[in-house]
């Protein structure tokens, strides 16, 4: 009985948690396509969520193991599992909050780490692997990306310089939403599978399945549903500095970042060194703009992202073995009732806070200088001076110009994410 | 702690030949069929132009059928 309302528990806050990864990933794939408006920022969070669920039902070799060679297996419990969920939910929710894009592997490693050290000690945890598998990739991923995304950029910037500019922006939107789709495939592929492996390792441990069960069915129906759904709520937050505030990029340069993304993503698994999704597109916008003549990149806004990498499993693993200690003063189904709760109670307070200034469909694309918000005729003047793609859209300074009104109306409602009004206004201008 | 310096060594290199290599060959299609506008105000590349820039993309689609059978295949 009581290894049943654990396992409930377990289940639920691994759905929890792969709504946050769709969440807190959609940017990885999407951003960049939303901010050059290859696509409407509704119609790519609906394109990325429907490839993300296909590709969770793509591949389905998954593999009943939470970080394998970071933490000592045979000493995984239940308790651990779900300590380790809350630590990477909440890390992913802060980030989000404050916009930075986060590896959502390193968190939930984070806090299956952290857990680890509180019911074991260090011994729990084998550090080699740790290093080598977790925090040197998140240093050597954005190095690699950039490299092959400046290239990739640089070769088109030089190819296409004589192409009329309309010619260019309508040609490398369909490259661009063909690159970022099928970083959107692999990320479903990819991160569903985690979440399917956590709940399948949790039905074994209680013994509602046997030892060598697949995955029931079920379990790939809902993970893949908790994704698609966290992906297409789409983290704005996110979005908006993944798209908007690194770099200002044309379709172009999205083309060439998603492409490198893909092709990185791809190969490293095929290689054997894996990368995290997260890293790997960031650095690949990082490096559209260092591979653009004239593309200024906001370094600042990078360094605080390398800074919140660095940071994860640590920070995560705190909450984690929080969590863990939490559930253990309290003990038994009441204390993993509690961890749960406060995960919901202080979720609920992130939401809360980040209501203060949303973030979502109508405002993600606005200029990332605050100073720079003011209103169109600012909107378009700034447009020129740094040579992006408005300067040849005027109708995307409207729909950009109604954006700023329609935000400034939404500040007065409270209710803005899902009013259907604006919807309809950028649909009939774009 | 072992690093696999060669499977990175090998992502970097396949990682430019293919991530990089590809948005180029994109860029070599668009600027083949890029033709200055005739008096009604359409592009009419030639055949060879159109040729040209189609083996471009057909190679990319190639690639990205074989991406998605890579994915598919549980190789990611």
């Amino acid at each position: 009985m009581t290894e049943t309302i654990l396992l409930v528990v377990v289940v639920m806050t691994a759905l929890a948690f792969d709504f946050t990864n769709g969440f807190h990933d959609t940017g990885n794939a999407m951003a960049t396509s939303i901010a050059t408006r290859a696509l409407k920022p509704k119609t790519a969070v609906l394109l990325s969520a429907s490839l993300n669920m296909v590709g969770a039902f793509l591949s389905l070799t998954v593999a009943a193991t939470i970080a394998t060679g970071i933490v000592d297996a045979g000493l995984v419990t239940l308790e651990v599992v779900l300590a380790g969920l809350v630590g990477g939910i909440l890390w992913n929710l802060i980030t989000w909050l404050f916009g930075i894009p986060s590896s959502s592997s390193h968190a939930l490693i984070g806090g299956i780490v952290g857990a680890m050290l509180a019911a074991a000690g260090t011994e729990g945890v084998l550090w080699g692997g740790l290093v080598a598998k977790v925090m040197l990739p998140a240093l050597l991923a954005p190095i690699v990306a950039i490299a092959v995304a400046s290239i990739g950029t640089a070769l088109v910037a030089r190819l296409t310089r004589d192409v009329p500019q309309d010619m260019n922006e309508k040609s490398f939107r369909w490259g661009q939403i063909g690159s970022a789709s099928l970083v959107s495939l692999a990320h479903g592929t990819n991160d569903a599978q985690k979440s399917m492996g956590i709940i399948l390792l949790a039905l074994i441990a209680a013994g509602a399945v046997p030892e060598d069960s697949g995955v029931p069915f079920w379990v790939i129906f809902s993970c893949a549903l908790a994704m698609a759904l966290g992906t297409y709520l789409g983290g704005w937050r996110v979005i908006r500095t993944l798209g908007k505030g690194l770099v200002e990029i044309d379709s172009r340069q999205g083309m060439a970042a998603e492409t490198s993304s893909a092709a990185v993503i791809l190969l490293s698994s095929h290689f054997g060194f894996s990368l995290s999704t997260t890293h790997v597109a960031t650095g690949s916008i990082l490096g559209s703009g260092v591979g653009m003549k004239g593309a200024d990149v906001r370094w600042g806004v990078a360094g605080r992202m390398g800074l919140a990498w660095l940071i994860t499993v640590p920070a995560a693993g705190i909450v984690g073995a929080l969590a863990y200690w939490i559930q253990g003063v309290v003990g038994g189904d009441a204390g993993a009732f509690v961890s749960f709760g406060l995960l919901v109670l202080i979720s609920a307070g992130i939401y809360l806070v980040s209501r203060r200034k949303p973030v979502n469909h109508t405002n993600v694309n606005d200029e990332w200088e605050p100073s720079r918000t003011g209103g169109s005729d600012e909107t378009a003047a700034d447009s020129e001076l740094t040579g992006d793609s408005y300067e040849y859209d005027p109708e995307a300074i409207d729909v950009l110009a109604d954006a700023v009104v329609m935000r400034d109306v939404y500040a007065l409602s409270s209710e803005s994410d899902t009013d259907e009004p604006d919807t309809t206004t950028s649909e009939n201008r774009a | 702690m072992n690093i696999e310096w060669s499977a990175l060594g090998s992502v970097i290199i396949w990682g430019i030949l293919i991530g990089a290599g590809l948005p180029a060959l994109f860029a070599l299609g668009v600027k083949t069929l890029a033709v200055p506008a005739g008096p009604d105000g359409e592009r009419h590349p030639s055949l060879g132009r159109r040729v040209g820039a189609w083996t471009c993309f057909g190679v990319i689609i190639l690639a990205i059928v074989g991406a998605v059978a890579f994915i598919a295949s549980g190789g990611h």
